[in-house]
């Protein structure tokens, strides 16, 4: 599978996801600049985090109509998939590719920290290798990670399956304690209708290796690229 | 000139800092009045802040030169070759004027300060460390600085994409008017792709880069030259306002411009801005440069030349490049958005020629400028000293309850979890960060190779204060300790000195002691001082600030897989003290926090045996015999047990017996140099006692981890406390204050 890491002026976390994709799981990656808009050679484009055009305005309120962004409509269209992490989230409801906004954090401060994740849905590509009700770990760090959506759209999300990851504790309870940021319903995740497009705050390429702290988030990938599907190791976790 | 100056006087240039002599100076040099705009240059330039003019002779005393040192004092930052083609750039610098006017901004260009002194260097920064202190924790004034630092710091790092991965914060009433924001940054660059600031190649042009410049932070580099009165509220308008995006753009861009060789020298447009650059890099290179002051990028109408040299406006850079490459360099700067005007040319002449539209505005010789006045002026021990070493601690009465007194140590804010200021730090980006802020040190890896790095900062007040050589000695011991407790070999030290004023006897004996101190301790540890930064002045209405030198220690490990971190991972595995019995309650946590007195002497110290401990503990993680490392820092052993407990995923509670001596208060809370716990699983005890007997070293079994108690027996007396109940102090006994 072919990656693309897209790099805007303020993004961070590019070489981070270079970095996992490259050495942990050995694909094909290069960077696409944010003025880029072919993405022809790609199957999969990655929307790091960090603060794209320093955030001004609205947390990826520009990234948002940015030519590459603006590209990824037909790239979605075609089949291709799109993983939006922390800004990358942020960047993808700001264009309109998926539902809902990110605003300040509920306590006003930004936060670094360990959490874990409620997996809602595992008919998605980004999480076919995951069983339902598993509890992944993946750290965040944002200030404007607090999803919010009308009850309309929400009801929506739900009733189509988008929501994908909740803030839960470690043995999977979605409770108020659990949410780092006031989310709506504790909601850390969402893919598109089409599913081809996820939206998370927490960071996958953070939890890549077990000497940064986990691997769960290596399984984001490991879905995508359907390589433990085989070998049945997800699958009986 | 259009607009009408100030006349040049004796009156104006003391109102700007300058002494009668000093003037006096300008006029030699000169052979004539110096113009306003020249006037404001001597001014910048010659203050305490740039100049070093009350300490440069007593910086002479430290040890600047190791084998593996690839640049000393002198540069933006200081570099050490760590192995593998690889060097690493660090430095530390205060923001604590600016920080006390105004929290938030003063804070954050610090930091952004610090990374540019870095990055100039062609290193990618990776790391940065914040060394705080604040007044009592109680007080709201001490919340709304502590919280205005601490977003100021999260701010600029996070938005700029630098993790924040240790630091300390440390709280006293000494720095009530005066708070101290210390911040280190180290970054990674090959070991032969430094740059420095130089302007050589006669005609070479000049280029400004980065962010426009406009009327903030004038005399910034004056204001952090004097003391504080009632009037300091007005010196708003000389903190500068920071834009962290557009300096994580610069940094993209010098590094990409550095990438493709045009480049002959870039430096950093920090104090006294491009008065500093135009006369810093030539008086380097034995040139002089002519600028059009016209050209430079302004973000403000109608600013003076004066205005423009002496800005201290963030994000900028000054560039000298190849002649004939001018095209490359706008290139990298247009992709990056950012201005790269061509502002001048290097000369052979020796002096800083400033133009506006062609009308010479200041002609002055480098040199003149780059070459301040140097003090070598009296110290003397303060009266006061004596008297207060002479306190003996064991006079007070015993604590009630031993348990009780435990308790309120750990939930004492220097010593409690700081979990409130770390979370708001981006502590991962660049997946690096193999142990996390609140450990003895900080490490992090070094992709492609399978080394890592591990860094930390010290600083004890308190100690220095009470003896000054004794207690800096004892700074660099255990920001050199804490590296090695997590399995580094230390290689560089960098040092922050904030003092009181210099031209106080007592605070000039404070600071030569101390300096000499860490000399002492860094000719000990054989490892080098690479630069670092010096903040006198800080004083308010005449109260000065804990005598301060905080030390950052970089050390390397050989082998990523090999560190140690300080909780206890397992229960049955035994306890070890390393290192001497020689402790004191002299300026412990716990006569401050217990007893509300700072007095009495501090333990001996003993490099050689330091140095001894430092290589034992450092062989011991190496050869993967301990399960833990942890140094004993404030409140002695007893807290080292306790943060042993509390501070992992799991909490696991210990059982040992310490020696009894004098009194147990004495043995459980004394605090003294090179002792560091460590614990060893049963499997390896029998390697681990061997490895011990080589090190030549004094060391015992105190006892085991385990169980949901902390249990610690010293002769007739016994603490045992429910480790979830010192667990719940120490998380909240700073983050109480901030709710």
């Amino acid at each position: 599978m072919r990656f693309g890491v897209v790099v805007f002026p303020g993004t961070w976390s590019d070489c981070d996801f270079h970095y996992v994709i490259s050495e942990v799981l050995h694909q094909p990656v290069k960077y696409v600049w944010h003025r880029d808009r072919n993405l022809a050679d790609l199957d999969c484009v990655i929307l790091p985090g960090g603060f794209s055009y320093g955030d001004y305005l609205r947390a990826g309120a520009v990234a948002g109509k940015s030519p590459v962004v603006e590209a990824l409509g037909e790239f979605v269209a075609r089949g291709g998939f799109v993983l939006g992490s922390c800004n990358g989230f942020q960047i993808l409801c700001e264009g309109g590719l998926l539902p809902g906004v990110l605003v300040r954090n509920e306590c006003l401060q930004y936060r670094c920290q360990s959490t874990n994740l409620l997996v809602e849905n595992v008919d998605t590509p980004f999480t076919r290798g995951l069983r339902p009700g598993q509890v992944l770990t993946m750290p965040i760090s944002h200030g404007e990670g607090k999803y919010f959506a009308e009850p309309e759209t929400l009801r929506a999300l739900k009733a189509r399956r988008q929501v994908v990851f909740r803030y839960a504790t470690a043995d999977g309870q979605v409770v108020r304690s659990a949410n780092p940021n006031g989310s709506v319903e504790n909601i850390a995740g969402v893919v598109s209708e089409s599913g081809n497009v996820l939206g998370l705050m927490p960071h996958p390429e953070r939890a890549s290796e077990s000497v940064m702290g986990g691997t769960d988030g290596l399984l984001l990938f490991q879905s995508l690229l359907g390589t433990l599907v085989e070998d049945g190791t997800f699958l009986k976790r | 000139m259009a607009e009408a100056e100030p006349k040049v006087t004796l009156d104006l240039a003391r109102g700007l800092g300058l002494t009668p002599p000093e003037y006096d100076r300008i006029i030699e040099r000169l052979g004539r009045e110096p113009s306003y705009t020249e006037l404001g240059l001597f001014s910048a330039l010659w203050s305490e802040h740039c100049a070093y003019k009350h300490s440069r002779v007593f910086l002479r005393r430290l040890p600047t030169s190791a084998p593996h040192l690839l640049q000393g004092p002198g540069e933006n930052a200081g570099a050490v070759d760590i192995g593998d083609g690889w060097a690493v750039v660090f430095k530390i610098e205060s923001h604590n004027h600016p920080s006390f006017i105004e929290p938030f901004q003063g804070a954050a260009t610090g930091v952004g300060g610090i990374l540019r002194d870095i990055f100039t260097m062609g290193a990618r920064p990776i790391a940065i460390l914040d060394s705080l202190r604040f007044g009592d924790p109680a007080d709201p004034r001490t919340r709304h600085l502590v919280n205005g630092v601490v977003s100021g710091i999260s701010w600029y790092g996070n938005c700029f994409g630098c993790p924040t991965v240790g630091g300390e914060i440390a709280f006293a009433p000494e720095y009530a008017g005066n708070p101290l924001v210390n911040v280190m940054c180290v970054g990674l660059v090959r070991a032969n792709g430094i740059f420095r600031a130089k302007a050589e190649g006669v005609g070479n042009p000049v280029f400004y880069v980065g962010n426009k410049t406009g009327r903030d932070g004038i005399h910034g580099a004056t204001m952090a030259s004097a003391t504080f009165d009632e009037e300091s509220e007005a010196k708003r308008p000389t903190v500068q306002v920071g834009d962290p995006f557009t300096e994580k753009l610069l940094l993209e861009a010098c590094l990409e411009v550095m990438q493709t060789g045009a480049v002959v020298g870039i430096q950093d447009m920090g104090a006294a801005g491009l008065a500093c650059c135009t006369s810093e890099m030539p008086a380097r290179s034995g040139t002089g440069m002519d600028v059009e002051i016209s050209r430079v990028p302004q973000r403000e109408t109608r600013m003076t030349p004066y205005e423009i040299l002496l800005s201290e406006s963030q994000e900028r850079m000054l560039l000298v490049a190849e002649r004939g490459r001018e095209d490359e360099v706008r290139r990298v700067f247009a992709k990056w958005e950012l201005d790269a005007v061509e502002i001048g040319r290097v000369t052979k002449d020796g002096r800083l020629t400033v133009r506006r539209h062609g009308e010479i505005v200041a002609e002055v010789p480098v040199d003149a400028l780059a070459d301040g006045p140097r003090y070598e002026k009296p110290t003397a021990p303060p009266a006061w000293l004596a008297d207060l070493q002479a306190f003996d601690p064991l006079s007070l009465p015993e604590p009630g309850d031993y348990g009780d007194a435990l308790v309120s140590l750990c939930a004492s804010p220097t010593i409690a979890s700081k979990e409130w200021a770390f979370r708001q730090y981006d502590q991962q980006v660049g997946v690096n960060t193999l142990v996390l802020p609140g450990s003895d040190a900080a490490v992090l890896r070094i992709k492609g190779t399978r080394r890592a790095i591990a860094v930390s900062t010290d600083g004890n007040g308190r100690q220095v204060l009470l003896d000054p050589r004794r207690g800096a000695a004892m700074a660099v011991c255990e920001a050199a300790r804490n590296v090695a407790c997590s399995g580094g070999r230390p290689l560089g030290v960098t040092d922050c000195m904030n003092f009181g004023s210099p031209e106080r006897p007592e605070i000039l004996w404070q600071f030569a002691e101390a300096i000499e101190g860490i000399a002492e301790a860094c000719r000990a540890l054989e490892v080098p001082v690479v630069g670092g930064n010096v903040s006198f002045y800080n004083e308010t209405l005449g109260q000065a600030v804990l005598p301060t030198p905080v030390i950052g220690v970089v050390g390397v490990l050989d082998d990523a897989r090999r560190l140690a971190t300080q909780s206890f991972k397992a229960p049955g595995h035994r306890i070890a003290l390393l290192g001497p019995d020689a402790v004191s309650l002299g300026g412990s946590e716990y006569l401050w926090a217990l007893h509300g007195r700072l007095a009495g002497r501090l333990a001996a110290l003993d490099l050689e045996m330091e140095r001894r401990v430092q290589s034992a503990v450092r062989s011991a993680v190496g050869a993967g015999l301990v399960t833990a490392a942890h140094d004993c820092a404030e409140g002695g052993v007893a807290v080292a047990l306790a943060e042993g407990a509390v501070t992992g995923a799991a909490r696991i509670g210990c059982d040992v017996s310490v020696p009894a001596g004098t009194r147990a208060d004495l043995a459980l809370f004394g605090e003294g140099p090179s002792r560091v716990l460590v614990t060893v699983e049963p499997a390896h005890e029998r390697e681990f006692e061997a490895l011990m007997a080589e090190s030549a070293i004094p060391w015992r079994f105190i006892g085991v981890t385990g169980g949901d108690h902390v249990v610690i027996r010293a002769g007739a007396r016994t603490v045992d406390v429910p480790a979830d109940r010192l667990a719940h102090a120490w998380r909240s006994g700073f983050e109480r204050h901030m709710a």
